[in-house]
Parts: structure tokens; C-alpha cells; sequence
């Protein structure tokens, strides 16, 4: 869908050649999240502006749908492929509306059309059609409008999106929920995206495909899984972290696990706390908070409660050897 | 007390000396806006000739406005109108230029780059940018080129008496050369009132067009 074929960018900077990105293969798949991550300065926003021609590449070739940007008009190809960016770059002079049709009014959509496509996109956002449609950007809240940010993207319904670290200014907790929500909505519209994140957590959670790059290189290009369990070499390693199994607890809650594990264990015990010695967990704390509290527990075990306190199952340290292997999204819950 | 009964035994000839001030201080900034805020649009795309055309507009407003009047003189009187309006009319459209084509150009380079890049990826060629957003986005920086140049224009106008232009000008100049000291006063007087009131209605009309912001809560 997306593929990269020896790409090179090469700025002059003084008498000195500086390859911003150097001979990049990379290919992604229809329908997948390929996040592109590095370092500051490794190339991954460059290469990402390299798909819709923001920056033209020096050497190489790209192809989106199998076509050579270079034959196509700069801007209708821009017109054709969503593009989200981290400060939102709403345009403050028009209301949310008018940001959201941006694009189908620049392709001429008829009014009727562009009405009902604003309507749909806010209603897939989970914002009021009508409470916002006369608002500005500035009434909103930071979350709120990068929410917009990504509907004014998907308005004109383009097969391919570019999201450089869309969700980098937000806080951690809204930040997560754009994530979760992010997640949801592609699961319905399927858009073959290029992700540019600086955050390894982020990228692990939603890429089908991660990326990574230093100094303008590919260093490694895989499955979150393949990277976490198989780093190719030291940079990638030190990049995802020494903890990276860890990472994926955080990731993870109790009840991903327990349902997990459900499939295999037959019968229920009639008192969990018991067995387990008084050690509990709840059941929406993340794994790695559980495996803490696994491992000074006297049985190794810990029984698993409610919000009220009733304990309904347990789990134990030899049960997180079932998530090996398994890709987070796979089994987090993804709307919260 | 000598100031009030000049105003009260003139306030016809005052009144028609005043509309006499607006509609040459309205023609030059009109014309000036026709010219300087699509030339300052022009020159943010071409950044070459941006510092080319405001080092020229800078060194016209250093010429001293009276002086300025004297080149006008011989080079109209080619067409016999040496004197009067349009000398007056021609000056002060090049004064203005400067304010009016700065504020537009610096307006539109410091649209922000978030913005710009947006409109950029979204498919937005040069002209639509500038039309959808950028100019929108620049129109109270604009507006601020176009208040200072009224406010200069006013005070310069009045110097324009001297060249038979009209105006309250004629006050200040009648008044100096037959030492009537409060006629002086009443033409500085009604000067400064215009300007001051002319700033303040096109304060408004700047504030009424602002894109509202968080700030301007």
C-alpha cells in the first residue's frame, strides 16, 4: 500500500551532505499502523513528509496504492491522503465545521454531502454534531482538538493517513483515551497509517508495525512482539529499553489475564482469598502492579477482586507465561 | 475662552475644511490599501524582493513630508497640477505605503508554521492558503498597517495646506503667517480630535474582525 524502494533525503548544510534519511525500504501493509520511530533527528517525521511530497525525496522511489507519487500531482495527492499533525493545526479563523470540511470542500462536495460526512465523523469522534458546529478551535480543549485534528483528516475519506505525533502534547491520561479511542475508530475505518511517535509505549500499543530508525538508518523494521522478544541489535535493544517485558505488563490489566487463563482452568475454587493466602489484586490493575504483588505473595499466588471486594478468581506468577507471544491489542479491552 | 468663540463663529467653514481632511486622508489610504496590501501579500511569497521593496518604502518615509510636497511640484506641473490636490493626494499614498505594505507582509510570514503546514498537507494550493487562511489570519496585523497610516496621513495632510491641498491644514498655516495664534490652536485642536477619533472607530473595526482567541476572552 505504502512502500518505500531505497529512499534517500539528503539536505546540503554548508559544504557538507547530511542524509536526513538513507536509503529506507520499507513497505506497509493495506489496512495497518506502521509507527516510525526513533531518537530526535533520526528521519521518521522527514520520511513520513515524504509521502504526501511536503519534502521531495532526493534519490529513490515511493509508491502509495502502487502508484509513483512523483507521477501524480503534488496537490491532489496531498488532497488524497489524510495528514494529522501534533499542534493540531486546526485553523483558528473557521469554526469546527468548517475545519472538518476543509477538504471535501476543496474537492467540491455538494453542501448536503459535506453536511452529513461532519455529522458522521463527529458522531465516530464521540463529539456532538451540533454542539460543536459553530465553535472554534480555541473553545477547545487540547484533547478535544486533536480529536478534530484526526476527523478533519478522515473527512474526505482517504485511504491513507500521515499522523506525526498526534498525540505527543497531551497528557498521559488523555493522551491514553485518544489512543484507546484511536484503536476503535480504525478498527471500523481501516486506513493504511504512517504513525510518527517518539514514544516506544505508544508505538507498541498501536502498531501493527513498528519501525525504528537512528541517524536517518532502518535499524529494524517489525511486529511489536518481534522487536520487544528479538531485538536485532544493541541500539534497538537500549531504544525499546532492558525492561521491555515489563512495558507489556503496563500495557495489560488482570482481567486480560484471567480470561486468558479462564480458557484453560476448569474448575472454579470456592474460596479464592483462602488459597492464596490473603493476597489480592484488583481486577483493572495493570500486570505489572500484579506481578509485584504476585511475588511477595507467600503462595505465589493472589486472588482476583472486584470493585466491591469479592473475590471471583486468582492468578498466579506461572500464568503470565500465557502472554507470551501475544500482541497487547490482542487482548486489551479496547474501549474503557 | 478666545478658542471656543473662533469655533463657534466658524463651525461651518471648519466643518467643510474638516470633511475636506477626511476625503483626502480617505482617498490616499483607500488607494494605498489597493496597492500595499496585495503588493505586502505578493512579496511574503518572494522573499528576495520582500527586503528590496521595504528598504525603498522605508526611505520614503524618511524624506521630510514638506520636502516631499517641493519634489511633487515640477513633476506634476507637467500635467498643470503642480499645486493642490493631487500633489497632496500622491504623497500621501507613498507614506502610507510603508505601514500598510509592512504590516501585511509581516502578518502573513508569522501566520504559524503549525498552520501554514496544515493548510499545506491538506492540498491547499498557494492561492487557497493565502485566501482560506492565511489572510484571514492576518487581516488584524493588516488592519493595525492600515490605523497607523490613517493616523500619519491625518498629520502630514496638514502640512499639505501649504501646497493649496485644503484641509484643517489651512488653519495652521493661515494662522502662522497672519500671527492669529488662536486660529493656530483651533486647527491643531481639530487635528488632533480626527486622529484621535479616527483611531478609535478603526480600533474598533480591528477588534470586530479579530479571529476571537482564548485571550480575548
Amino acid at each position: 500500500m505504502i512502500q518505500f524502494n531505497n529512499v534517500t533525503k539528503v539536505y546540503q548544510s554548508g559544504d557538507k551532505e547530511v542524509k536526513a534519511v538513507n536509503r529506507v525500504n520499507l513497505s506497509v501493509e493495506k489496512g495497518e499502523i506502521c509507527v516510525l520511530i526513533g531518537p530526535s533527528g533520526c528521519g521518521k517525521t522527514t520520511l513520513l513528509r515524504m509521502v504526501n511530497r511536503m519534502i521531495e525525496a532526493t534519490e529513490g522511489l515511493i509508491e502509495v496504492n502502487g502508484e509513483n507519487i512523483q507521477s501524480l500531482d503534488s496537490i491532489q495527492l496531498r488532497r488524497s491522503i489524510g495528514y494529522v499533525i501534533q499542534q493540531t493545526g486546526l485553523f483558528p479563523n473557521m469554526t469546527i465545521e468548517q475545519n472538518v470540511s476543509v477538504v471535501p470542500r476543496l474537492l467540491g462536495w455538494d453542501r448536503v454531502k459535506i453536511q452529513h460526512r461532519y455529522n458522521e465523523l463527529m458522531d465516530m469522534m464521540g463529539l456532538d454534531p451540533d454542539e460543536y458546529r459553530n465553535r472554534y478551535p480555541w473553545e477547545l480543549s487540547g484533547g478535544q482538538q486533536q480529536r478534530i485534528g484526526v476527523a478533519r483528516a478522515l473527512a474526505a475519506d482517504p485511504p491513507v493517513m500521515l499522523m506525526d505525533e498526534p498525540f505527543g502534547a497531551l497528557d498521559p491520561v488523555i493522551r491514553e483515551h485518544l489512543q484507546n479511542e484511536f484503536l476503535r475508530i480504525q478498527k471500523t475505518v481501516k486506513k493504511t497509517i504512517l504513525f510518527v511517535s517518539h514514544d516506544i509505549d505508544e508505538a507498541i500499543r498501536l502498531g501493527d508495525a513498528i519501525a525504528i530508525f537512528n541517524a536517518g538508518e532502518l535499524m529494524q523494521y517489525g511486529t511489536p512482539n518481534e522487536i520487544l522478544s528479538n531485538p536485532r541489535n544493541e541500539f534497538v535493544s537500549q531504544f525499546v529499553g532492558s525492561d521491555r517485558t515489563l512495558k507489556r505488563l503496563n500495557l495489560l490489566t488482570v482481567d486480560d489475564l484471567l480470561q486468558r487463563v479462564a480458557a484453560v482452568r476448569q474448575k472454579k475454587q470456592k474460596s479464592y482469598k483462602e488459597a492464596c493466602g490473603g493476597s489480592t489484586v484488583r481486577r483493572d490493575s495493570d500486570l505489572r502492579n500484579a506481578l509485584s504483588v504476585l511475588l511477595s505473595s507467600p503462595t505465589g499466588a493472589a486472588a482476583v477482586v472486584d470493585e466491591e471486594g469479592n473475590a471471583f478468581g486468582n492468578i498466579t506468577i506461572a500464568d503470565f507465561e500465557r502472554l507470551v507471544e501475544v500482541h497487547p491489542a490482542q487482548l486489551k479491552s479496547i474501549v474503557q | 475662552m478666545e478658542l471656543l468663540e473662533f469655533f463657534q463663529q466658524h463651525w461651518g467653514e471648519m466643518l467643510a475644511k474638516t470633511l475636506e481632511h477626511i476625503q483626502l486622508v480617505g482617498l490616499a489610504v483607500g488607494l494605498s490599501i489597493l496597492i500595499g496590501v496585495p503588493f505586502g501579500i505578493y512579496i511574503s511569497q518572494k522573499e528576495r524582493l520582500a527586503n528590496l521593496v521595504l528598504a525603498v518604502a522605508g526611505v520614503i518615509m524618511t524624506i521630510p513630508s514638506i520636502a516631499l510636497f517641493g519634489i511633487m511640484i515640477p513633476i506634476l506641473s507637467i500635467i498643470n497640477h503642480g499645486i493642490g490636490f493631487l500633489p497632496a493626494f500622491c504623497a500621501l499614498v507613498l507614506y502610507s505605503q510603508l505601514p500598510i505594505i509592512r504590516n501585511t507582509y509581516v502578518a502573513v510570514k508569522n501566520v504559524d508554521a503549525n498552520i501554514r503546514d496544515a493548510a499545506k498537507g491538506m492540498g491547499m494550493t498557494t492561492r487557497e492558503r493565502l485566501i482560506r487562511v492565511e489572510i484571514p489570519m492576518a487581516l488584524p496585523v493588516i488592519m493595525a498597517g492600515v490605523r497607523m497610516a490613517v493616523i500619519l496621513t491625518i498629520g502630514i495632510a496638514a502640512i499639505a495646506a501649504y501646497i493649496g491641498a485644503g484641509g484643517l491644514g489651512d488653519y495652521i498655516s493661515r494662522g502662522i503667517s497672519t500671527s492669529y495664534t488662536t486660529m493656530v490652536q483651533a486647527g491643531a485642536l481639530s487635528v488632533s480630535v480626527l486622529a484621535l477619533g479616527s483611531d478609535f472607530l478603526l480600533g474598533q473595526i480591528q477588534r470586530w474582525i479579530s479571529p476571537r482567541t482564548a485571550d480575548s476572552k
